[in-house]
Formats: structure tokens, C-alpha cells, sequence
């Protein structure tokens, strides 16, 4: 029996012990009706040998392709000891540290977490992660409107990540909480602060801001963090964190900077692996902290007055409030986490700039050898990180097509999302592509647009 | 030590990571960063020296006997961490083409069949990244069902005093009112409670069967005509699905919506507190309200259904695909199981469940519905201990970690006093329960003869009884730079 222990033997001992004749009368007390029939829906159960066979089967069918897509999930080189480490049974088998003297091995490495998020944002707290960005997102914008207590408004530019809105849109209408979106500029592909001024957006509880956006173009800001503070609002930076080694971190946005940064976390050592498990993070300003969700870790001491970890602050969360707690979330992306600090300490400070240089020079060396193709042209002038969006002269679905057929998966057809851009492609190149990746990338284009 | 400690100024990995900074920068200055980022500088050594030690602070499954109610600690296969992290499926791009995923979407579409298949369902979503996240969804589904039949005034979901938590905090964050009901002597949700709570104002009612009590829920069919005579909708909590597996699906005891933890039930790990994943189940009358993405399957091919093939969904509720990782590891684990393991699986932790009770007894504790039978798993209460001796149930908890046991779930159910939930998943050995016994022997024991010792545990762990209370008060969340 896979995974099942017990001999014949064991199994008369403890029916004996219970006073039971058999193991199906321990289920006496389901009433006949409901007993079910065999699942004819199940196929009969594999050996170890055989679904491996399976599964590399199906891994082959997948293959191997040249990825430059980004948009919102990004290919970085994760160093072997990350998930070598992060699969150890003692970190990969463990629960939520509940018990916190059986668990000061998580409690500390979330601790280092909260701090190296908190460093990377410029904020004073993280938590100990959400789900993933989409759902960080969704939550700040919940913690904003709780917070502000007056607005149930949340302003979020056309330039944020359009599944994150869905996303956000889905979780925040069930509080009768509004989203009002905003519109970019067709030319420079940013939220412009001096439109906002003109605008007569006055009560809202939350300003979205994205850093880069998700045409990988870069905001002000600056002054769209102070024009959400002159309203009486909040500021949400969205952020990348690969970029955040490069950027102004989100805690010093304008005068007074943002107060709450989120993101989605795959960049900092979580494979693509088809969308998950990712994990999201949020940060914020220390007068905020009561209004976060999620886990959040706190150094103490023990009886002797020993350095130790604990889960704090849980009079916010649900297993304590109830119906009263600031979300239902239960679990943070622990193992995720795990990879993203092991991740963070051993790639460092000088790693990560110049990861995020790299990748940033990747993307401009292959903007410049893709726009020497005929017809081939960035659509939005603003500045860029590590993704550009590109008006190609036929229909970007067929291009993609046949780049495939070559191996390469070119980018996004950013078509169904914003149909009024036309032919407009979302393509990304991080450090992993190398100058003959790029090479082949353009040659290959100019082949298929020929 | 913190990482952050060891770090010493202009030390590097020079291997992974590009090994020169690119030049041809496009940032404005005024976006540039000014200020320092604070990650630790240490060598690849002293990291994985680092993390290794901290791993070895830890309880797990893989090092000790977890016990922990209501969480379904199995073992998790090796084989399912290994084939889901084979190379082509990690370098996957969750928007990479569909036809460069035919074997990754195979997997899922298959998941889907055969939950489909043990839930008694007409539709499942694998989506949700949590049973939390599967809670939420639930509800939502709930809510657009009324909403799309016109039906505004359906305000209230019915939650039993025992449930988890989340339940009623996820019926809140939907935007619903929450009404409590009691549960009776015996264990079971009070059924004339139930009756005169419901009305035209009932969205639905959230139960979990078996209950956090233990038991199973008997009157389940009659609490189910009870809600759908009033017009609400039934939702399952999944999180104890483990112990009535291939017995009973939730669809023929009358549900409408469930979601199953695929954490417990099917053995994905827990990994320190998550990534979870919770797919959703639907009956017919909720099909067209279900979250997206889902597989579906044409000719030979399969692809996403999306919001074109389903206008009426509650929409997406993660950036992709949800956990899709862990529904590999739970789709490789339902293979190795097949048909027969199914119902093995609650076979076995039901036998298991029973007989650490009946032994448990036997050794003088106080079981906490004794005419009961345990489903996988149940309650002792130490209420008469703590009257007697001061020490509680986290005492004797704080000293099973000394014991080399992980404490079984603490002080929840809320409803019964000083109590210990205990599950002894399918994966444990007659062995291990038996000398799990013998510990909570010796604890009596000490308790009786020295029980300040008792409630001074833990004293063999890495750090002894930590204060929550200056934890919450001087609050220390991120490390800082000594300047």
C-alpha cells in the first residue's frame, strides 16, 4: 500500500485496541446513503517508475524554447544552492511555525526576509508574503481603503499589469470598494502627473503607481506619490524587485514617499514553472502595520533572555479575530520565501545591480538591433527597464508564430489586452540572454517579417 | 546569528551573477537609487552553512511525528517533488503559447478529472492559491449565483461556532453579514439552531465533515434540505476531506461548492507555511460562475477556457495560474495512489485516529466527545488537569517538543476547554503512535510530580518559552544597519 505502513498484524492489534471488528465499522457512524460506489473516475494507481516515465513524457512534450517574454513573470539565473537548500525536508516538510520553539528555523529566515524587502522598498515592514503580486495588489488597496476610512475609491493607471486589475477588481468589488482606471499617454506610455492635476479626481482612498509599468516603461514617481498625498491619499507602489537595485525604492517616492509597496517576488529566485507557486510582497510604513495582512515575524527573547522569533501582531489575523481579522489570509508562500532569502543572500547587494544593469542593457541592445528592422519601432517614448513594447508591421501573433517554429517565444501580443495599440509586441530580455541571443533574436524577426 | 551578521563589506559571489556591470544605462537620474540596499555580502559557503543550521531548528515532517489537528501532516513523496521540478516544467513561461504546454496541461487536466471524480462535482477550478483563497472564491461563486437569479437580499452566511477561522472572515471579506450557530453536546451542529437561523436573507451555509471536532456531521443530509428549502447554497470545507476519502463525496451530501486543500489531503508540503493550493468544486448550477483559468480538453489538444468561454465567471483570481507547481506534485501523488489508494487513505488515518484515542484513554486522558467515534482525528481536553495542577494544554504541548513531538493543534476548537486536537496521519506506523503514548504517559506522570517543570517546557529546544507579549509591543520586524 503506497505509503501506508501497517502489516496485516498492526492492523488486528489496534482494531483490537478499539474494540472494532473491522476498519470499515470505524465508519459507522456516516449514514448508509451517503457511502459512495468505486471511483470508476480514477485510473489504477502507478509505481514510482512508471509516472516517472509519465511525467518525463509529458516534461518532453513541453520542450525547450529561447523565452523572451516578460510581463510580470521574469527569467533570471537562479544559483543551484537556492532550491538545494530550499527543499530540505526540514524547510520543504514543516507547517506554519505556530510552535515557535520548533520553528526557529523559518521564524529567522522570514525574519531576514522582512528585512531585506523592507531595505529593498526603502519601507520600515514587510510581512512574511501573500500569494503572489496580483493578490498583494488587491489586498493593499483592502488595507488602503480600511486605513483611510473615509474613501471606498481606488485610482489604478491602464499602465498597471491588466490581469492585476482583473484581479484587484475581482477581490475589491466584493467590498463595494470602486476602481476607477486611468488612462496613459499614447505617446510616452506613462500615467502623466500634469493630467492628473487637470483631472477632478478628489475623494479616493489609494493612487496605484507602477515601477516599471507593464510596458516596462518608467513613472514619475515623484509626482504622482505627492499629487496621491496633496488628495488626502495613498500611495501604492507596484514595483519589480529585480529593478529596485536600480530604482528609487517606492519608501522614498516623492517628499514623503509611498505608503505601501507591493510586487510579485518570482524574480528573486522562483523559476517560471507555468505561474506558480510565486509569491507576493508587501511593505509599508511602520503607522500601517496594524492594518497589513498576512503573517508578520518579530524578534524577541526567551526566559534567559535569548534572541528568538515569533509570528506578532496576530491579534489582526483570522485564526484569532474571525470575522473581525483584516483578511481571511491564512498562509504566506513560506517555501517561496525560503528560495527568495537564500536567494537575496547569495546573489547580494553588488549581484542584484548587476543583475538588474544587465538585464536593463540586454533590453536596450535588442530594442536597438529590433528597431533597425523595417517597420519595427518602439510605441511609447518614456524611459524603459527591462521590457519594451514594439509596433511590428504585420499582425504579432503570426510573427510569434513562426519565431517559434525557430525555438525562440518572442513575447507577449499585447493585442488582446489593449486592441486600440495594434500590432504591438511586449518583449523582454534579462541577463540570462547573451549577445548572440539578441543577435539571433533580430535575425530571426527580420526573417519572418520578410 | 543573523545573515545580516555575517555579512562582511565587499565580499561576493563572483559565479552567479553577470561578471561585470553593463555600461548603456536609459534611467533618468532622478529615478536612480540613492540609498543602500541592505542585503547581506557573505560567500556562497557561509549561506548555504547559514540556511542549512537554521533548516536544522526546525520541526518537520521529514524529522518528527506532527500530529497537528485539522492540518493532515502526511508524508510528502519524494517523487513529487522531483518530477514537478523537472527541467521543462520549470523553465515554462506561464504565457508561453499553449501548444508548448500540451504535457503541463495534460497533468492539470487530468487533476481536474479525477478531484472531479472523488468530490462527486460537475466542475472543478484548480486556480485558488490557498484554502483560504478556495474559501473566498467559494463565496463569491455563492454570491454571483444569487446575484444573477436577481436575488439581492441574501446577506448572511451561516458558520458553525467550531469552524476554521477563515470561514467566517472570508464570508466578511465577501461583503457578508456572519451568523454563528451552536453546536450540541454531542458534537454536532445544532439543528434547530440551524433551522430557525435560516431565511430569505441566507446566502449559505459553510460547514466542514467531518467537524474540527472530530466527528462526523450525522445530520448532514437534513441541514442540507434544511439550507436549500430556504434558498441558500452549501459550502464544504475541504479541509478535513482526508478522512472520508473515496467513503463519501461532498456532492451526495448536498454541497454545492467546496474546496479541497491539496496541503493536506493530497500531500503537497506545507513548506513552512505555504505555497497552499485549494481547486474548487462546483455543482451544475455554479459551472458558469467559476473562476478562471481552467483546462479543458478538444480532440487531442488542450487549452485555457477563458473569460470567452465563460462570461459569467467570477473572474481570475491570481497573476496566472494559480499554485501550478503544486498541482503537479498533487497530480503525480494521485497517480501513484490510483483508485484503491483513495479510500486507503482515510482507512488508514481513521484507523489511526481511533486507535491513538482508544490508547490515549486507556493511558487516562479525557477524551472530549467519548462516545464518538473519531474521524482522523479528535479531542482530548485537559479542563480537569488544568483545575486541578495550573498546567495547561500549551504546557503539556511546549513539553511533547521536548519529547520530540510536534504539539498537536492547541486551543482550537474554541469551543472545548483546554483542548488538544490530534491527527495521527495514514502515513504514521503503529510504532510511532505507540511511542507518541508512552510520552503523554511520562507528561502525566511529570505533571503530577513536578509540574513547574512541566509548565516551564520547552527545555530542550533551540530557545526556550519566547515572550509573545514583548514581541507585540516593542516591535522588532526588519533588522537595521548598526550605523
Amino acid at each position: 500500500m503506497p505509503f501506508i505502513p501497517h502489516t496485516e498484524e498492526d492492523i488486528t492489534e489496534m482494531l483490537t485496541s478499539i474494540g472494532a471488528k473491522t476498519i470499515e465499522e470505524l465508519f459507522d457512524e456516516i449514514p448508509k446513503e451517503l457511502l459512495s460506489d468505486e471511483l470508476t473516475g480514477v485510473p489504477v494507481g502507478l509505481s514510482e517508475m512508471e509516472i516517472t516515465r509519465l511525467m518525463l513524457d509529458r516534461a518532453g512534450k513541453d520542450g525547450f524554447y529561447h523565452n523572451f517574454i516578460g510581463a510580470g513573470a521574469y527569467e533570471h539565473h537562479i544559483p543551484a544552492a537556492v532550491w538545494q537548500i530550499t527543499t530540505r525536508g526540514e524547510f520543504y516538510s514543516s507547517y506554519t511555525p505556530y510552535q515557535a520553539e520548533a520553528s526557529q528555523g523559518t521564524l529567522q529566515l522570514l525574519y531576514e526576509y522582512q528585512s531585506m524587502m523592507a531595505s529593498l522598498t526603502g519601507m520600515d515592514v514587510s510581512n512574511a508574503s501573500m500569494y503572489d503580486g496580483a493578490t498583494a495588489l488587491a489586498e493593499a488597496a483592502l488595507m488602503a481603503v480600511r486605513s483611510h476610512k473615509t474613501s471606498r475609491r481606488i485610482l489604478i493607471p491602464q499602465t498597471v499589469h491588466p490581469v492585476y486589475r482583473q484581479v484587484v477588481r475581482a477581490i475589491v468589488s466584493n467590498q463595494k470598494i470602486e476602481v476607477v482606471e486611468l488612462p496613459f499617454c499614447t505617446e510616452c506610455g506613462q500615467i502623466l502627473p500634469e493630467s492628473l492635476a487637470k483631472s477632478n479626481h478628489e475623494d479616493f482612498a489609494a493612487l496605484v503607481i507602477p515601477q516599471p509599468n507593464f510596458f516596462g516603461v518608467l513613472e514619475q514617481v515623484d509626482a504622482l506619490t505627492d499629487w496621491a498625498h496633496s488628495k488626502n491619499a495613498f500611495a501604492i507602489g507596484v514595483v519589480n524587485p529585480t529593478a529596485l537595485a536600480l530604482l528609487t525604492p517606492p519608501g522614498e517616492w516623492g517628499s514623503k514617499g509611498a505608503d505601501i509597496a507591493v510586487g510579485e517576488g518570482q524574480p528573486l529566485g522562483i523559476p517560471l514553472s507555468s505561474g506558480g507557486p510565486y509569491f507576493g510582497f508587501m511593505a509599508c510604513k511602520s503607522d500601517l502595520v496594524r492594518q497589513m495582512p498576512g503573517r508578520i515575524i518579530g524578534r524577541t527573547t526567551d526566559l534567559d533572555n535569548k534572541e528568538g522569533f515569533v509570528l506578532t501582531l496576530q491579534a489582526r489575523e483570522q485564526h484569532i479575530r474571525r470575522s473581525k481579522a483584516t483578511s481571511n489570509i491564512c498562509t504566506n508562500q513560506g517555501l517561496m520565501v525560503t528560495a527568495a532569502t537564500i536567494y537575496m543572500s547569495l546573489i547580494g547587494p553588488e549581484g542584484l545591480r548587476r543583475i538588474a544593469a544587465q538585464s536593463h542593457a540586454n533590453t536596450l541592445d535588442l530594442v536597438d538591433q529590433l528597431e533597425k528592422i523595417k517597420g519595427v519601432k518602439r510605441i511609447f517614448s518614456g524611459p524603459l527597464f527591462h521590457e519594451a513594447a514594439l509596433i511590428l508591421p504585420a499582425p504579432v501573433a503570426e510573427v510569434l508564430s513562426k519565431l517559434k517554429q525557430k525555438g525562440i517565444l518572442g513575447g507577449l501580443d499585447l493585442h488582446p489586452y489593449y486592441p486600440e495599440l495594434g500590432n504591438t509586441l511586449l518583449v523582454c530580455a534579462t541577463e540570462t540572454k547573451t549577445a548572440a541571443d539578441l543577435q539571433n533574436y533580430a535575425e530571426t524577426l527580420k526573417h519572418a517579417l520578410s | 546569528m543573523l545573515i545580516f551578521e555575517h555579512s562582511r563589506k565587499g565580499r561576493r559571489n563572483y559565479s552567479q551573477s553577470p561578471a561585470t556591470t553593463a555600461s548603456k544605462s536609459q534611467i533618468p537620474q532622478n529615478l536612480l537609487r540613492k540609498s543602500p540596499v541592505l542585503l547581506p555580502e557573505v560567500s556562497e559557503m557561509d549561506t548555504v552553512r547559514h540556511y542549512t543550521r537554521l533548516s536544522q531548528k526546525n520541526f518537520s515532517i521529514d524529522t518528527e511525528f506532527y500530529p497537528l489537528g485539522s492540518c493532515t501532516m502526511k508524508y510528502n513523496p519524494r517523487a513529487c517533488n522531483s518530477l514537478a521540478m523537472l527541467p521543462q516544467f520549470l523553465s515554462r513561461h506561464p504565457l508561453a503559447p499553449e501548444d508548448t504546454g500540451q504535457g503541463f496541461l495534460a497533468c492539470l487536466y487530468e487533476l481536474q478529472e479525477i478531484l472531479k471524480s472523488v468530490t462527486g462535482m460537475a466542475g472543478v477550478s484548480l486556480t485558488p492559491m490557498a484554502g483560504a483563497q478556495g474559501e473566498l472564491i467559494g463565496v463569491m461563486m455563492i454570491r454571483a449565483y444569487h446575484e444573477s437569479r436577481g436575488d439581492f437580499a441574501r446577506t448572511e452566511i451561516i458558520v458553525p461556532d467550531a469552524a476554521h477561522g477563515t470561514n467566517p472572515a472570508t464570508a466578511v471579506m465577501c461583503g457578508f453579514k456572519v451568523v454563528e450557530i451552536a453546536t450540541d453536546k454531542d458534537g454536532n451542529v445544532d439543528l434547530n439552531a440551524l433551522k430557525a437561523a435560516v431565511g430569505p436573507q441566507t446566502a449559505g451555509l459553510m460547514l466542514t465533515n467531518p467537524s474540527t471536532l472530530g466527528v462526523f456531521e450525522k445530520n448532514v443530509a437534513e441541514m442540507s434540505r434544511v439550507v436549500h428549502q430556504a434558498g441558500g447554497l452549501l459550502y464544504y470545507d475541504g479541509a478535513n476531506l482526508n478522512a472520508v476519502l473515496g467513503k463519501v463525496k461532498p456532492g451526495d451530501m448536498g454541497f454545492d461548492v467546496i474546496h479541497i486543500n491539496l496541503h493536506k489531503t493530497f500531500s503537497t508540503p506545507h513548506g513552512g507555511g505555504g505555497p497552499g493550493s485549494a481547486p474548487v468544486g462546483v455543482a451544475e448550477r455554479l459551472l458558469p460562475f467559476m473562476p478562471i483559468p481552467i483546462v479543458t480538453k478538444e480532440g487531442d489538444a488542450y487549452r485555457w477556457v477563458t473569460e470567452k468561454d465563460k462570461p459569467q465567471s467570477i473572474g481570475r483570481l491570481s497573476a496566472h495560474m494559480g499554485n501550478a507547481g503544486v498541482l503537479l506534485r498533487a497530480y503525480i501523488y494521485v497517480r501513484l495512489l490510483g483508485m484503491d489508494g483513495m479510500h486507503r487513505i482515510s482507512e488508514f488515518a481513521t484507523l489511526n485516529a481511533n486507535y491513538l484515542m482508544a490508547e490515549l484513554r486507556k493511558a487516562g486522558f479525557e477524551i472530549a466527545y467519548p462516545n464518538r467515534r473519531a474521524s482522523h482525528e479528535f479531542i482530548v481536553t485537559l479542563k480537569d488537569i488544568k483545575d486541578k495542577t495550573g498546567v495547561t494544554a500549551m504546557n503539556l504541548a511546549k513539553r511533547l517538543l521536548d519529547k520530540g513531538y510536534h504539539a498537536p493543534t492547541t486551543y482550537f476548537p474554541l469551543l472545548v476547554p483546554e483542548c488538544l486536537l490530534i491527527e495521527p496521519a495514514e502515513t504514521e506506523s503503529k510504532e510511532t503512535l505507540d511511542a507518541f503514548v508512552k510520552s503523554m504517559k511520562e507528561i502525566l506522570q511529570e505533571i503530577e510530580q513536578q509540574p513547574d517543570m512541566v509548565k516551564g517546557a520547552p527545555h530542550t529546544m533551540p530557545v526556550r518559552k519566547l515572550d509573545d507579549v514583548k514581541a507585540a509591543r516593542e516591535l522588532d520586524l526588519a533588522w537595521k544597519s548598526p550605523a
